[in-house]
């Protein structure tokens, strides 16, 4: 079972793409946490500072869009990114940090209703963040069951456990 | 039964089902599937992971190696080795190796894709091969792994939105100028998620070549896919590349579509998407003086034969403008060696342009002519993200292959109707 999610906030605003979430002179790394350390080195050089206690990411609308490079939400969750939290997620993102397990839950209105630094709980199963800093609860959008399960155990477990049982 | 467009006739038949309606989660078989330099080592780790034995059908996996070709680095012949020695082990039909290859959805619109199949390649622009009537979406690397074994995925059925684009493009105004334009009004997120169809007397007119440049640059509004209808072109086009047998498979008349947009492309004037968006989009006319220090023609979006005439057609007899560095790259060998027969090469070689092998090039930001702070590039490929072509600092404007071309001669960018002299 997946863990409730608790955390400060890192926010970004729009159309954050995977280029300046992990530049492509460093898709030759191969071993995640070398990818770790760059993570967002393209919008935000002081971002492994900030992720040293804010685990959760706001964004606005279409974050992840451009390539299918899946180094882009490796790299968020080995440097300690808990869930990111966007108005839209581009589909390719979308789907690649379902598979590898990386926490990601789509809500309207989030980017006006969450500042900088504040902190969240996120129950996916439930569709539900909290705000404890301001103390408001917002709704996410719905996620599928068979989805949910991939996000909790990833892909590679997913469809092992799928063929044991075929 | 209701009437489905050619998105949802093509899922229904992969998914073995008779009817689908948007939103509806489908399992499709999956007819060929493909990985690159960049994503397949990845997969590769991925597969193992999910105790992958054997490729689901060993001619339908598919690998290129075109991001860092040649390779530029310890590491990345590293990861080319990897995939040569999986290639090896699985007895792939189709590993397209340094020298006998290039952009991998060239390699896939040249020998693979067929109307009505359902494809997957771990590269955003896979959406490319809905230029010949296939749905064709990209994915990352554990879903591609996922794939290779079991050559299966699940999908949600899109909306569809159909652009019918109507009147004539008058030359130089090309199919690039089109799909900026439309980007332009759709923005980076307006087809989020959605299939893109193009229909219309423009694209009925238009080359698959030209049609791949559409589909190619969809994804850039957020699509899922885009795709044209097969029609005579098409059969021309596979009857060429010998991709028989095929079967068309066409949306019916009276299909739904979450909209349809018309554009009139007679009045178009060419395009340019500038810095730091593909969406910021304006006509030539109005983007003033832009210097450049680089010219690029080449990628998955504009690296075709057709693209190297036009250029060719410019550059003739005309010198690249000291100050500019242009550089060729055609998409693949079988365009190399038809560019190099018919002159093409030679031509670009007399002008002052630098031919590379068949690649992906600076286009991503890899190799090949990488970009200084505070210099610019107009660009016949697909994005101009902030720091894609090297330096953060550097300026990249996307454009059309006649505008590059007249761009490299005149040093800045240029109308290629208003090219003087
Ligand atoms: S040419 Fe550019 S856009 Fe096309 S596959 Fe290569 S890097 Fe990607």
């Amino acid at each position: 079972m997946m863990m409730d999610i608790k955390g400060k906030v890192i926010k970004y605003g729009d159309s954050v793409n995977t280029d300046v979430i992990i530049p492509s002179k460093f898709l030759v790394l191969i071993d995640p946490k070398d990818l770790a350390k760059h993570a967002m080195e393209g919008i935000d050089p002081d971002f492994s500072e900030k992720v040293k206690d804010r685990k959760i990411i706001v964004a606005g609308r279409n974050f992840g869009s451009g390539s299918s490079r899946e180094q882009a939400p490796v790299s968020l969750k080995y440097a300690g990114v808990q869930c990111v939290l966007a108005e839209s997620f581009a589909r390719i993102f979308y789907r690649n940090a379902i598979n590898i397990g990386l926490p990601i839950v789509e809500c309207d209105g989030i980017s006006k209703k969450v500042d900088d630094g504040e902190e969240l709980e996120v129950i996916p199963r439930e569709g539900l963040i909290k705000n404890l800093t301001k103390e408001t609860k917002l709704k996410a959008n719905p996620i599928p069951d068979f989805l949910l399960e991939i996000m909790e155990k990833g892909l590679v477990e997913y469809m092992k456990e799928r063929k044991v049982k075929k | 039964m209701t009437e489905m467009n050619i998105v949802e006739k093509i899922m229904a038949r992969a998914s073995g089902k008779k009817q689908v309606h948007p939103g509806d989660i489908i399992e499709a078989k999956i007819d060929k599937a493909m990985m690159n330099d960049i994503t397949g080592p990845l997969a590769i780790e991925a597969f193992r992971e999910m105790d992958g034995k054997k490729v689901w059908d060993k001619d339908r996996a598919i690998i290129v190696l075109d991001h860092l070709v040649p390779a530029d680095s310890a590491q990345s012949a590293n990861m080319h080795k990897i995939l040569r020695d999986f290639a090896v082990e699985q007895d792939l039909k189709y590993f397209y190796d340094v020298g006998r290859g290039g952009v991998c959805h060239q390699m896939m619109m040249e020998n693979h894709a067929k109307p009505g199949e359902m494809i997957v390649g771990a590269d955003s622009h896979t959406c490319t091969y809905g230029a010949v009537g296939a749905f064709s979406t990209g994915i990352g690397s554990t879903d591609i792994a996922a794939v290779f074994v079991t050559g299966k995925l699940w999908f949600k059925i899109p909306k569809v939105i159909n652009i019918v684009v109507k009147g004539k493009l008058n030359p130089p105004v090309a199919p690039k100028d089109l799909i900026l334009y439309t980007i332009g009004q759709f923005k980076a997120d307006g087809a989020t998620y959605m299939g893109v169809r193009f229909a219309g007397e423009v694209i009925q007119n238009m080359s698959v070549d030209g049609r791949m440049t559409l589909c190619n640059m969809v994804v850039e509004m957020g699509a899922k896919n885009g795709i044209v209808e097969p029609d005579d072109k098409t059969a021309e086009y596979l009857k060429g590349r010998k991709l028989v047998p095929y079967e068309f498979v066409k949306g019916d008349a009276d299909a739904e579509y979450d909209k349809t947009v018309e554009y009139n492309a007679s009045k178009f004037e060419p395009m340019v998407a500038c810095p730091p968006s593909v969406d910021n989009v304006k006509p030539i006319s109005e983007i003033g003086k832009v210097e450049i220090n680089q010219a690029l023609l080449g990628s998955c979006t504009n690296g075709r034969l057709e693209d190297l005439r036009i250029a060719a057609g410019i550059l003739k007899g005309k010198k690249v403008k000291k100050s500019v560095r242009a550089l060729v790259i055609p998409a693949s060998q079988d365009v190399y060696q038809a560019a190099l027969r018919e002159g093409l090469l030679e031509t670009f070689v007399e002008s002052g342009v630098l031919v590379c092998g068949p690649n992906c090039g600076p286009c991503y930001g890899g190799h090949l002519g990488l970009l200084a702070a505070g210099e610019t590039c107009v660009s016949s490929t697909n994005r101009n993200f902030v720091g894609r072509m090297g330096s953060p600092k550097a300026m990249v404007y996307l454009a059309s292959p006649a505008t590059v071309a007249a761009s490299a001669i005149s040093g800045r960018i240029t109308d290629p109707r208003h090219l003087e002299g």
